[in-house]
């Protein structure tokens, strides 16, 4: 009988066109609006994995990784002298103004490494050598620097090795070219070494951003970190701790969440509304035959999983055409690096679980209906 | 034979035998049956004590008005629709002790639906249409489309059993609404006016049909029609005014009946 279920349905293509359509655009606006905003969260908390550290020490009213409150160059050794502490170094992080060659400003995210150990280094070098960062005017960049409208702008072609422009009427040579994740502002990184970036960046009477400390082997981080804050008064997080600390403050001081949970929010509603108002059409159009099929004897459970079968069926159909074509926006925009994206198999699952609720809901109209309905119906003319 | 049925009395015990005028062992009897729709200014009263009996190996049709309750009673003696009082009782099972899932198995088994709209689902093909009482009945789908195909070619329709509904005529129809409603072997066909969107010389072909299936053993169809030109075909045929059957035709009375009718 399912499978006749299944052919009642699929009989019907207006409708049931309908229906997948209506189920592909709720998983497309579901799931692509949350990887669109997992994507953009990915991008708040970048810094975290484009300058690897263990433990993170800012300033004590500091919330978020992107927040940056200036202290003391002092602040460093009372660090190092916490207990639990293998080594600390300093991190200058700022957003300054670079003047590329045909004499327009860019934006930039200047990061300044400890030049003894270069912690924080971004993870991976494309080319070039990150250790000539210890030479003077010298400068590391990302992929996303090199483009022509960033810092290669008036080269005629991205920039490379070798190629220099200003900061701050200083000249930076680029030494390497890194690849880094995409931070949030959109700002292209500029690594240099500590002292040099004191030296791009104007003058102020504090200019250490952050802390970067390592714990000693066998210590537990999340404890050193505790013991710093303990200490010194400073805020020191673990990379979980930072993220997790990062994200709720998007949450809390921006409107972006609930712009992509309403919008999120709307993809079901639409699935709801758009398949529940198809599917119960579908059931009064079909009254007739579900009488017939009530009076030969089919009862109201059978004809319930019927109707629940052939909303699953659909639900799971347009399920997978949503999420194919949220699958070919990601590949679309990966070659763009924007809007960001990214896919999360948990909320795959869950957007999943979700379009299957929406079915059930429709069904149940429908359930509803075929409950009530008398099978004596058939004999009315 | 007229044989005029007693005036409705509902104080009498629901469990009281149901009276057996005919020859052959009882197939359908029904006694005191009310039903009555909607309350108030709206409540009407369709069946209002209702007798009615039919034999195995009969034809059995149900003539009267409209509006005199012929459908109710059908829908009644079905069992797809509950009386508000009365008995009725389906070779010897009491239908009206029986709970609501009991009906519905029993109907599922024991009895074929022929509609007056056919109500073949448009999108199944006609074997897939036939096969589902069996279906219904647990049946797997290979034999049961076995057995529809079979049924199909004994209504004329071989070959065809692929082909969806809508590519036949309104007779054609009909055949494959036949054939699914004796697929199961039911001991009761319950027809709902089988002719009347036929023209005359499909719905003789169609009533050829249903007296054949008539006379299987064990078997009793009943059909609820306005259509005179049927009633040569009926063995008996109960008449109905206002919510009573008020006549039964049977033998030589049945002949005068019908002629009267005829010239009518």
């Amino acid at each position: 009988m399912f499978l006749l279920a299944l052919k009642m349905l699929l009989g019907d293509r207006a409708k049931y066109w309908m229906l997948v359509g209506g189920l592909a655009f709720s998983s497309l606006l579901m799931t692509q609006q949350y990887s669109v905003f997992q994507g953009l969260m990915s991008w708040t908390t970048s810094h975290m994995r484009n300058m690897r550290a263990s433990i993170w020490v800012v300033e004590s009213r500091v919330e978020q990784v992107n927040e940056s409150k200036a202290m003391r160059d002092t602040d460093l050794n009372r660090v190092r002298s916490v207990e639990g502490v293998d080594f600390a170094v300093p991190l200058f992080q700022g957003v300054l103004k670079a003047r590329t060659a045909d004499g327009s400003d860019k934006m930039i995210q200047m990061i300044g490494l400890h030049s003894g150990t270069l912690y924080g280094r971004p993870p991976r070098m494309i080319e070039g050598d990150i250790a000539q960062l210890r030479l003077p005017n010298s400068v590391v960049i990302d992929t996303l620097a090199m483009e022509s409208t960033r810092l290669g702008s008036g080269m005629g072609r991205p920039l490379k090795v070798g190629d220099v422009f200003e900061i701050n009427d200083r000249e930076a040579r680029v030494v390497g070219i890194c690849q880094t994740e995409r931070h949030f502002f959109g700002y292209p990184y500029v690594f240099s070494s500590y002292d040099q970036a004191l030296q791009y960046s104007p003058r102020q009477r504090k200019m250490l951003s952050m802390i970067l400390a390592e714990p000693k082997p066998g210590w537990d981080t999340a404890e050193v970190a505790q013991r710093i804050m303990k200490e010194t008064g400073l805020r020191a997080f673990t990379v979980p701790q930072l993220e997790a600390s990062t994200i709720r403050w998007v949450w809390n001081n921006t409107g972006i969440p609930i712009s992509f949970l309403t919008t999120i929010i709307l993809g079901f509603v639409v699935g709801v509304a758009v398949c529940g108002q198809t599917f119960y059409s579908f059931v009064l159009e079909n009254l007739r035959n579900l009488g017939a099929l009530k009076a030969m004897g089919a009862s109201n459970g059978l004809l319930a999983g019927m109707l629940l079968f052939q909303a699953m069926i659909v639900g799971l159909i347009g399920f997978g055409m949503g999420i194919g074509l949220t699958a070919f926006f990601g590949l679309t925009v990966a070659q763009s690096g924007q809007p960001p994206f990214k896919a999360d198999a948990a909320f795959v699952f869950q957007s999943l679980a979700a379009v299957l609720v929406i079915c059930a809901l429709a069904a149940l109209f429908g359930i509803r209906r075929v409950a009530k309905l008398e099978p004596a119906i058939v004999f009315r003319g | 034979m007229t044989t005029p049925l007693r005036s409705v009395n509902p104080a009498l015990p629901t469990a009281a035998p149901v009276v057996f005028n005919s020859s052959g062992s009882l197939a359908v009897g029904a006694r005191g049956i009310v039903k009555v729709f909607g309350v108030g200014d709206a409540r009407t009263q369709a069946l209002k004590g209702a007798d009615f009996e039919a034999s195995e190996g009969e034809l059995h049709l149900i003539v009267g008005p409209s509006g005199c309750g012929k459908t109710t009673l059908l829908s009644v003696l079905a069992g797809t629709l509950s009386s508000d009082q009365g008995e009725v009782n389906l070779f010897g099972t009491r239908l009206t002790g029986l709970s609501a899932s009991e009906v519905t198995r029993f109907r599922c088994r024991h009895i074929g639906f022929i509609f007056q709209q056919f109500n073949l689902i448009p999108t199944l093909s006609l074997v897939e249409n036939v096969s589902v009482p069996l279906l219904l009945n647990g049946a797997g789908r290979r034999d049961a489309e076995a057995k529809a195909a079979e049924r199909l070619r004994q209504v004329g329709l071989a070959g065809r059993e692929r082909q969806l509904p809508t590519q036949l005529s309104g007779g054609q129809q009909q055949r494959v609404a036949i054939a699914r409603a004796l697929v199961h072997e039911p001991r009761l066909v319950i027809c709902d006016e089988p002719t009347s969107a036929l023209d005359s010389m499909t719905g003789h072909q169609i009533m050829e049909l249903l007296s054949t299936a008539a006379k299987a053993p064990g078997r009793c169809v009943l059909i609820v029609t306005h259509d005179p030109r049927i009633y040569g075909y009926a063995d008996r045929i109960s008449v109905m005014e206002d919510g009573r059957v008020t006549h039964v035709h049977a033998g030589a009375s049945l002949s005068s009946y019908i002629h009267s009718e005829n010239r009518s």
